[in-house]
């Protein structure tokens, strides 16, 4: 039997970057993200680093090609840029913009439903059988996507992935996942959805000769429309507030100085 | 929320990143909210948009490099007075010396307002690295493009570009700012001066930057004094290890340097050190104050992005401080006196940087076709650049020192370290002095022609 070509589906998100540090909106609607800092998703970096690595790895006529795509409005473009000068061969970007009803929604873009259904009618179009997402947004913190699509497409799923093998010659893949108890090992088969947490690799360096080359990298443009998805909120935020300010915090050096806080306290009887 | 990522992430160490975790004094960029990024070098061209957008993509990914690859050894690189190996391979892999030459020749066809985009990033993290980076990209890799040879551009920039450490060797200890009236001696082995085939160079250099690493050097030297400016010639010397392991080429011991540390500065010496009449001189024989000028009076205007990206990262280090420092029972900030010196500090640096991108501009949209007026033109917007830039550069890091109060009297601050790397702006690629000359001249220039 002859191992299958891969073609690979990268999803990236364009967040507000890590560094910049987010205020809460005067009236508590959303946290405030005019004009901040945006880049791609640190997560889904590693997603679009595994992909390339799986490339170099196994070989260009084992991946056939590595096409990244993004759900939101045309700054999504600078993120797929980015992408594609990490080694994707072309991009895709489902346009927000000028999106009907829903579009003052906040949360339009991000919603993972929305975005899994997307990029499982992505799938059909490109005949991916190998989707690789990051395990998360940092922005929403969400932890959906993957497993949302991995189920719209009834398909097998790893997630939360520090370490991903193919089998020799075949379309079995061996994968750790970081769990709370360790690392769990499992054997899936293609197609499936993978998703990336940090320690699975580094992500490369854009570097300025491949920013440049990767102008010559088309992406493409469409809507949710064409390709049959309608992207309506499913839910409201009602309320964003700050994390209470955390009380003083006494750093005891022993036990017997433990012991005499909690005597101090009242805590302890003594008896 | 946003934080637990971006605390994880430190936790990485990569083969391809140095790994060093960052120093205390010099915390990653805070991007504090009303510290927002901006853009700047909007294009004269119509192409507004791609170029702005390429504009923002080149500046982001500098910055993430300088943040991530270049600021945890600051500190380290200053105490030891040089780049790591790491580090320099860092900076030839990430495409950042080689930035303007052409795609089919290693580089990355960007304009000269990027290369000032790229020496600003890296200057607000540590102007010696920056400094290197506009050595190579503006006065090397800008003679080879403008001057050299279509063999000598295959020959020569995709190295620069690739992996070598280029020199420009002009100023020697008599020759300063009078840099014409230089005496390092090219001897034709023939005797008469159009048609030797061979020339040997004999003299000494001063205040050569990148001296200790380069092996690849820019060397002007008059092949007949008699001829004055005319005899002056740019030799380039591409085997600078094979020279040196002849003896043709000798580099003194780093001088200790008041800032800038990290970029190493040497005297260089030429004994007998031979040179081919074909292939090693650049811009034809006697034309070497061409040369010199015209790459001088462009590159300055990135020592002025320097000094911009310099100041700004004084200031970006500082204000979290202010903030964050309660006397009296309240921030710093919240005093009116030290607010208004803010803004001033501010308002002096968006002005030079308008200015400083205004001439880098100019040069991109007269790349090719200067008339001598556009030239004079340019050198004249140059040398207002440069002079404005080093002195906001160094009213601001004073400013921050002062700010910061005894915290900014101590070493191993960025404060501290930003005051002295700034005064070495009004001093080389030509001192302050010198560019009120300049200034001058060129509008006595203009004032005689409307008479």
């Amino acid at each position: 039997m002859s191992v299958p070509t891969l073609r690979i589906l990268v999803g990236v998100k364009r967040v507000v970057d890590y560094a910049v540090k987010v205020r809460v909106k005067p009236d508590h609607s959303a946290v405030e993200t005019a004009n901040l800092k945006t880049s791609m998703n640190p997560f889904c970096e590693l997603a679009v680093e595994a992909a390339v690595q799986l490339r170099e790895r196994l070989g260009a006529e084992r991946v056939a090609e590595v096409v990244a795509a993004s759900i939101g409005p045309a700054a999504n473009q600078e993120t797929l840029r980015t992408a594609l000068a990490m080694g994707a061969d072309r991009a895709v970007l489902v346009s927000t913009d000028n999106a009907s009803a829903a579009a003052n929604s906040p949360s339009l873009e991000s919603e993972p439903l929305g975005v899994a259904r997307a990029l499982a009618a992505m799938q059909s179009r490109l005949n991916a059988n190998l989707i690789i997402l990051g395990k998360q947004a940092i922005d929403d913190d969400a932890n959906q996507t993957g497993q949302l699509l991995a189920g719209i497409l009834n398909w097998s799923q790893a997630t939360f992935l520090s370490k991903i093998e193919f089998e020799e010659q075949s379309d079995w893949l061996q994968v750790d996942r970081e769990v709370d108890e360790g690392i769990e090992r499992l054997r899936l088969r293609l197609p499936c959805v993978l998703t990336c947490d940090l320690r699975l690799n580094q992500p490369r360096y854009v570097t300025l000769p491949n920013l440049m080359r990767a102008k010559t990298k088309p992406i493409e443009t469409r809507t949710p429309s064409e390709l049959g998805v309608t992207l309506n909120p499913h839910w409201m935020i009602t309320r964003v507030d700050e994390p209470p300010s955390r009380r003083q915090v006494t750093m005891l050096r022993n036990v017997d100085e433990l012991v005499a806080k909690l005597r101090q306290l009242g805590v302890l009887n003594r008896s | 929320m946003l934080g637990r990522a971006g605390h994880l992430l430190w936790e990485r160490f990569l083969p391809l990143r140095l790994a060093a975790p960052p120093l205390a004094g010099m915390h990653r960029a805070q991007h504090s909210h009303w510290l927002q990024r901006r853009q700047f070098g909007a294009p004269a061209s119509g192409e507004a948009s791609t170029t702005l957008k390429d504009l923002e993509l080149i500046r982001n990914t500098v910055a993430r490099f300088a943040q991530e690859q270049v600021a945890p050894g600051v500190f380290k690189r200053e105490q030891q007075g040089s780049i790591e190996p790491a580090l320099w391979k860092a900076l030839f892999v990430q495409g950042l010396m080689g930035l303007e030459a052409p795609p089919e020749l290693g580089g990355s066809g960007l304009t000269f307002t990027d290369t000032c985009v790229v020496i600003e990033e890296l200057a607000k993290v540590d102007p010696s690295v920056a400094l290197v980076v506009d050595i190579q990209n503006t006065l090397l890799n800008r003679a080879v493009r403008h001057f050299g040879t279509d063999e000598q551009r295959a020959a020569w920039l995709p190295r620069l570009a690739a992996d070598t450490v280029g020199a420009f060797a002009l100023s020697e200890p008599e020759a300063g700012s009078d840099a014409f009236s230089l005496r390092t001696r090219a001897e034709a082995v023939r005797s008469d001066f159009a048609s030797s085939e061979a020339y040997v160079l004999n003299g000494s250099k001063c205040w050569i930057s990148n001296a200790a690493e380069a092996r690849w050097m820019l060397v002007f030297a008059t092949a007949d004094p008699t001829r004055q400016h005319r005899g002056i010639t740019a030799f380039v010397i591409d085997q600078v290890e094979e020279a040196k392991s002849q003896g043709q080429i000798q580099v003194s011991p780093k001088e200790d340097k008041l800032g800038i540390r990290a970029a190493s500065c040497c005297q260089v010496h030429f004994h007998q050190c031979r040179i081919s009449a074909r292939h090693q001189i650049l811009g034809g024989l006697g034309n070497g104050v061409q040369v010199a000028m015209r790459v001088l009076n462009e590159g300055r205007i990135g020592i002025a992005a320097q000094m911009v990206g310099l100041a700004q990262g004084a200031l970006e280090a500082t204000l979290p401080y202010l903030e964050t420092r309660h006397q009296f029972q309240r921030p710093l900030i919240t005093n009116q006196g030290l607010q208004f010196q803010v803004a001033q500090a501010f308002a002096e640096l968006e002005a030079v940087r308008a200015l400083v991108y205004q001439a880098a501009r100019l040069v991109d949209e007269k790349q090719g076709q200067e008339s001598s007026e556009q030239l004079a033109e340019i050198a004249r917007q140059a040398a207002c650049a440069k002079l404005l830039a080093a002195q906001v550069a160094c009213r601001v890091t004073r400013r921050c020192v002062e700010w910061m109060g005894g915290m900014g009297f101590i070493r191993q601050t960025p404060q501290e370290k930003f005051y002295r790397d700034a005064i070495i702006g009004k001093i080389y690629e030509g001192t302050e002095n010198m560019q009120l000359s300049t200034i001058f001249r060129f509008l006595r220039f203009v004032h005689k022609e409307e008479r």
